[in-house]
């Protein structure tokens, strides 16, 4: 139950992060952090005590009914597709930061306000 | 920008071609041990980021190499929809694993259908996507302004 | 049915994307020959998706690479074949519209096509998806586009409003993430089919409850309902005119309200009769955007700023009807997710128009427009109607159903709040209408050249349609919307389909 709690703990620090930091590059890796309790969540879900990577080397293994005794493969797989997609926003992100440095000279997202909201 | 030491330099003279190369042992063998396409092409990246970052670049070359990847990112996309496309149109599904005689060998690295070809074409998407986002960001100034 | 055609729907729109970058090194006018084809393609396979339907009565579906239940599923009923309809039909306006808009800027057409190739595609894909996972995937491709495209322009307030946009919308997306594990935790599978047969096992326990919830927050920052509207305001007005068009006439409503109905009503199986907190708490978000978007709308001297916050007043006119959960109701809301569609994608499209042509966007500065651009006057003019409920416009009948819906569920300050928003829709849009386009015979009046032709056949091609779809509203009733509706309200009959079929 503690890894649960503590990937719950890790998003709300991320929620934190982006909902009180003023800095840009502060805000992007406090998404990050709701982007990797997120993804932790899903990992543990198909975790399994004492079972196997799901993995088969010989046909012989399918036989014997090792898959039994696998971990579930499929959030695995899904959260490889989740890094994948919040390594494009983190870079999107990051770009977005780095041209508004370019536009405002600064990092400061109360200084930003163009925009009435 | 410019380079960075001596040290630096020679050094990754000697890391750049391993990691390219072991960038594309994890791609080419991602259908039989952890890794893949995915992991390959970050290898692969890295490597050429670290060369960019330790020689340092001209502006001309910079840009040369934002359209060189671009494209290579555009032909690994089109590579795997084309693998897609195979399956669909030689057995009727997309992304069908058919039509390829060597399926289905345990730790052979000519098995597995199609999945080696899309671990190609996933690492050279990835492998030239990553460098542009690099270059991108690191030289914003003047390739997004192109 | 067996649905050869599907994958095309996401193929043809990601190939295009690949194609763009490439031929337009070459030549930069491919980008535009490209993406056109592209979307006049898309829309040719809804049609031929839609009559195949039509005709064999069963829905299309189809499993990439052949693995059937444990792959990946597409599927094609009736609320697929109007979403997906609207999706490409404005996809295709948009992108006629493009053509001529990008002349002011600069470079970079290649990048805006491609862009908006993969929105359209990540659309399609989660129109058609039939499984939790890829939703997912595919409405994060379509927001990371939308991301992009908001900022297309990079001047200082698109750049902000794209940092803004998109710090909420990709925290709404984590949540929607977090909201799959727990469902995966369990249910064990992600099929949309086999997943509503395990949820009904299990009862309405509290954590079913908590996972909609969980889902809901999500779905409610993707569609900027109004506790979480404050990013919808600044991005359409930010974004280049034609994608404001896609993104308010179809991205908010495919990421937000679709995917929210595909899964609450045929997966979770909620029904009006049996879990009416659901319902009352979607009439009373839907009610309180409803109010708030019109109020503000109302006060905003901005072109495009007062079209997004009519937007957020809209998607509550469709929370409610939704929320009011009879046949009458759900139709009402999925008609007017077609009008909204052909009428604010009209407006946002003539708003560009203006803007390229006069060079400004505040309400104070335009003045009588008629004398010089009549043909982006009289569309803007005619989409306002609709969008007010007029008749004969799509709009008319949309509002008419809502209204229909809530008497026969007797809830008779629903119908009253809706008659009256309707009014004050009427009332900015006219306001619009008369300070911009029309003038008083002795005031001066802006110099403007008409749109290029490309801009206005575009413009005109869509509020042709809506006014089309009010004149024909027994057929696209009876063949488009009401079979949609029935899609809904027979729930958890989405499942037998698929596992029988």
């Amino acid at each position: 139950m503690i890894p649960y709690i503590a990937c719950v703990l890790l998003f709300l620090i991320g929620l934190f992060v982006v909902i009180s930091k003023r800095n840009l590059i502060k805000i992007v890796i406090g998404f990050s952090l709701i982007e990797y309790a997120v993804n932790l969540f899903f990992a543990l879900v198909g975790f399994k005590r004492g079972a196997l990577a799901p993995i088969i080397t010989t046909p012989e293994q399918v036989r014997m009914g090792v898959a039994r005794n696998f971990v579930d493969p499929v959030p695995q797989a899904l959260v490889l597709t989740a890094i994948v997609i919040g390594l494009s926003t983190t870079a999107l992100m990051l770009s977005l930061a780095l041209r508004l440095y370019e536009k405002y000279k600064t990092f400061d997202i109360s200084e930003i306000r163009r925009l009435k909201g | 920008m410019r380079g960075m030491s001596l040290i630096v330099r020679v050094m990754t003279g000697l890391l750049a071609g391993m990691l390219l190369l072991y960038g594309g042992y994890i791609i080419l063998h991602g259908h039989l041990t952890p890794g893949g396409g995915f992991a390959g092409g970050v290898l692969v990246a890295a490597a050429l980021i670290l060369v960019s970052l330790a020689y340092g670049s001209v502006e001309q070359v910079e840009r040369r190499e934002y359209i060189l990847s671009s494209i290579f990112e555009s032909s690994g996309g089109l590579l795997f929809l084309g693998l897609a496309l195979a399956g669909y149109i030689g057995a009727d599904y997309f992304f069908r694993n058919a039509g390829f005689y060597y399926i289905g060998k345990p730790l052979q690295l000519i098995s597995g259908g199609i999945i080696p070809l899309a671990n190609i074409a996933i690492g050279l998407k990835v492998g030239a996507g990553l460098f542009a986002i690099f270059l991108a960001l690191g030289a914003s100034r003047f390739v997004m302004k192109e | 049915m067996e649905g050869r055609i599907l994958p095309l729907f996401v193929a043809a729109p990601l190939a295009g994307a690949f194609l763009v970058p490439l031929l337009s090194k070459l030549w930069s006018r491919f980008s535009d020959i490209i993406a056109n084809i592209t979307t006049a393609l898309l829309l040719g396979i809804s049609i031929y998706s839609w009559l195949i339907l039509n005709a064999g009565g069963m829905p299309l579906h189809y499993w990439v690479g052949g693995w059937r239940i444990i792959g990946i599923a597409m599927w094609f009923d009736a609320l697929t074949a109007l979403i997906i309809f609207i999706i490409n039909t404005v996809a295709f306006c948009v992108t006629i519209y493009s053509i001529r808009y990008l002349d002011r800027y600069t470079s970079g057409r290649w990048k805006f096509f491609t862009l908006l190739l993969l929105l359209i595609a990540g659309l399609n894909g989660l129109a058609i998806s039939g499984d939790l996972f890829n939703m997912f995937v595919f409405i994060e491709i379509s927001s990371i586009a939308s991301y992009a495209l908001v900022a297309f322009g990079t001047e200082e307030e698109e750049v902000e409003a794209a940092f803004k946009y998109m710090v909420l919308g990709e925290v709404g997306g984590a949540i929607l993430l977090f909201g799959i594990a727990l469902i995966y935790a369990r249910a064990s599978t992600l099929n949309l089919a086999h997943l509503s047969q395990v949820l009904a096992g299990m009862g309405r326990t509290p954590f079913y409850w908590f996972v909609i919830g969980t889902l809901l927050i999500g779905f409610a920052i993707k569609m900027g309902m109004e506790p979480f509207h404050a990013w919808l305001a600044d991005a359409h007005f930010s974004a280049p005119a034609p994608i404001s068009a896609m993104l308010s006439g179809v991205f908010i409503k495919v990421t937000g309200v679709y995917a929210m109905c595909r899964l609450m009503f045929n997966v979770f199986g909620v029904s009006r009769a049996e879990t009416p907190a659901f319902f009352n708490l979607l009439i009373a978000f839907g009610a309180v955007s409803m109010v708030l978007g019109g109020l503000l709308a109302y006060t905003q001297t901005d072109y495009k700023r007062l079209l997004a916050y009519s937007s957020i007043s809209q998607i509550g006119y469709i929370l409610v009807a939704l929320g009011i959960g009879n046949f009458w109701g759900i139709a009402g809301a999925l008609f007017h997710i077609l009008a909204h569609a052909l009428g604010k994608g009209t407006l946002f499209l003539a708003s560009g128009a203006v803007e390229r042509q006069t060079g400004t966007r505040n309400l104070e500065e335009l003045k009588g427009l008629e004398g010089s651009m009549p043909a982006t006057t009289w569309s803007h003019t005619l989409a306002a109607f609709s969008m007010a409920g007029i008749p004969p416009f799509a709009g008319f009948f949309s509002k008419l159903f809502i209204i229909i819906g809530a008497i026969t569920a007797k809830m008779y300050w629903l119908a009253f709040l809706a008659a009256l928003f309707s009014a004050v829709t009427l009332g900015y849009l006219t306001k619009v209408v008369n300070l911009a386009f029309f003038a008083r015979k002795d005031e001066p009046r802006t110099g403007a050249k008409e749109a290029p032709a490309l801009m206005v056949l575009a413009t005109m091609l869509l509020v042709v349609l809506a006014l089309l779809t009010g004149l024909g509203f027994k057929g696209v009733l009876g063949n488009l919307v009401g079979p949609a509706a029935k899609v809904l309200l027979n729930g958890l009959e989405y499942a037998r389909l698929v596992l029988g079929g």
